[in-house]
């Protein structure tokens, strides 16, 4: 079975980048180089309209794994866009040692 | 530059005389035994918002808090008759913690139909009346009647639930908020129950971080490369004016524009608030619920179509911001020392209805953990640099007048706490040096 729904086939090699916590996501980012970010981003970003419309078609509450999968990837692009479109570095700037943990999120 | 009217005074400061314009000291910030007296002059006499009521969905949800503050942990509870009650978490048998789970420090939360303390087996309702002693032949003279949990004062205000500590304490939470809370009621706060909530221990006093939070005087610079460049540097030279202030009692709000949801211009943003039509200010289409339009009148107070967002200070711990799109956002600050608190951020938007509106409330939701971590980290650099007492007099400027009423309203507090620590403080009441 594949990663993601078929359209969305191309994205697989990302396919780590699909995380269901926000701690995740961000551990990931964090632990991220810029050319994976970029690399991410570059791939991904061009498709999240299409994603968008793909989801949107669905019912949020029951979404098949395949697509839920998708959701989550969409929610790292999101992360990710924050250093490729700005910073330049993968955390951001001036917030040295500083951490703020999520304690509670949405379900899905 | 002026951009927004000011009081006929000629500034929002001078419209409330009793703030003065002088440099403030920020001693209270930086001395443990200060702190020590706010603890019990504002802590332990103040309502504290703790929650909002759909986190106990139904007849024995509970949670607890624990405040540090006023040395106690509290259970919040709702009781099969549907009332929110609180109690300190403390079994009337040998004082162990009635409520906890593995780690003794941490809060906890569930549902249950009594409570059972885990070292001896007392058992209470959920209305705090002790239901069953272990053994209880063995006691002497024992009425369980007697025996049930310290309850502490609770209420609920438009779904927020607050405890007040002080057993004393005549002033119902309505009352306590005042004109500004008045102003806020009806709006629609049941109907946003999509929650993302953060939390971070930050290496300052509890007042500076509410300082940072209700003054955008520091927006353009310090957050000025979470922008593009183009936009960061036009930011800056604008510099930052609110369309409004307001005080009344220990309380305040900043009232201010919004034009960011969306931009007068796209390019402006960043390419993924362009795609998905959200950021710093939220999501930048309102959701289509009923009690947006009109808005309660307190809130947009100058009647601005620019407005964005308004900023409540709800002395002494409790901020509570309205955004023009249609969300809010909760600040709580936990002290546990003169120079650490805890900071709560929470995000409270209408359950979406499709992946592309979940998308934009997680943008909002990064976006502002992102611009904490900076306010965070920067706090951390102030709180160092006061304690050296290098320098302790500081001007505060028109746009930081809700600083300047925090900082007099927490001493004041504290010096009327000195003179009678019988009476409950009242504003205005207390002359005390700045």
């Amino acid at each position: 079975m594949s990663v993601f729904p078929g359209a969305f086939s191309e994205l697989e090699p990302f396919a780590g980048w699909s995380l269901r916590t926000e701690a995740e996501r961000y551990a990931k980012r964090l632990s991220s180089t810029m050319d994976e970010l970029q690399a991410f981003y570059d791939a991904a970003f061009g498709r999240l309209e299409s994603m968008l419309d793909y989801l949107d078609q669905l019912d949020l509450k029951q979404l098949p794994e395949d697509a839920t999968r998708l959701l989550w990837l969409s929610y790292s692009l999101v992360n990710a866009s924050f250093p490729v479109e700005v910073w330049r570095q993968p955390r951001v700037p001036d917030s040295g040692a500083a951490s703020m943990v999520v304690v509670v999120e949405p379900a899905v | 530059m002026a951009h927004f009217e000011k009081p006929a005074e000629g500034s929002w400061t001078e419209h409330y005389p009793e703030l003065g314009t002088g440099p403030v000291s920020y001693e209270d910030s930086i001395s443990p035994e200060h702190y020590e007296l706010e603890r019990r002059a504002i802590f332990a006499r103040s309502w504290l918002n703790v929650g909002r009521v759909e986190q106990l969905t139904r007849a024995g949800s509970y949670f607890t808090r624990e405040i540090s503050a006023v040395g106690t942990s509290v259970i919040v509870v709702r009781g099969t008759d549907g009332e929110v009650r609180a109690f300190h978490n403390i079994c009337r048998h040998r004082g162990n913690k009635l409520v906890w789970n593995d780690y003794p420090r941490e809060e906890t939360s569930g549902v249950c139909r009594q409570f059972t303390c885990k070292y001896h087996g007392w058992r209470y309702d959920l209305s705090g009346a002790c239901t069953f002693v272990q053994q209880e032949s063995e006691f002497f003279d024992l009425d369980k009647a007697d025996y049930g949990l310290a309850s502490v004062q609770c209420e609920v205000w438009e779904g927020f639930i607050w405890v007040n500590v002080d057993p004393d304490n005549t002033v119902p939470v309505a009352e306590y908020l005042g004109d500004l809370g008045a102003g806020i009621v009806g709006y629609p706060f049941d109907r946003m129950t999509q929650v993302y909530k953060y939390r971070a221990l930050v290496g300052s006093n509890w007042k500076l971080f509410i300082d940072a939070f209700a003054e955008f005087y520091h927006a353009p610079v310090l957050h000025a490369k979470q922008a593009t460049a183009e936009e960061s540097r036009k930011l800056q030279s604008h510099g930052y004016e609110a369309l409004a202030y307001k005080i009344d009692g220990p309380h305040g709000m900043v009232s201010s524009w919004g034009g960011m949801s969306p931009p007068r211009d796209l390019e402006m943003v960043k390419p993924i608030e362009r795609v998905l039509r959200s950021g710093l200010f939220g999501p930048w289409d309102r959701p289509d619920i009923d009690g947006l339009d009109p808005l309660p009148p307190g809130l947009n107070p100058s009647g601005s179509s620019a407005w964005g967002i308004d900023s409540f200070v709800f002395f002494p711990n409790f901020m509570l911001l309205v955004w023009a799109t249609g969300w809010y956002l909760t600040y709580h600050y936990w002290p546990t020392s003169y120079n650490t608190h805890i900071f709560e951020g929470t995000l409270y938007f209408v359950p979406p209805r499709n992946a592309t509106e979940r998308l934009r409330q997680e943008m909002a939701a990064v976006t502002f953990k992102e611009y904490s971590l900076q306010d965070g980290n920067t706090l951390e650099a102030t709180q160092m640099m006061l304690e050296t007492r290098a320098v302790t007099n500081f001007p505060l400027n028109d746009q930081e007048i809700l600083l300047r009423q925090l900082h007099k309203t927490a001493r004041e507090c504290v010096a009327s706490y000195q003179q009678d620590p019988k009476t409950p403080y009242t504003p205005g009441r207390v002359a005390v040096a700045r």
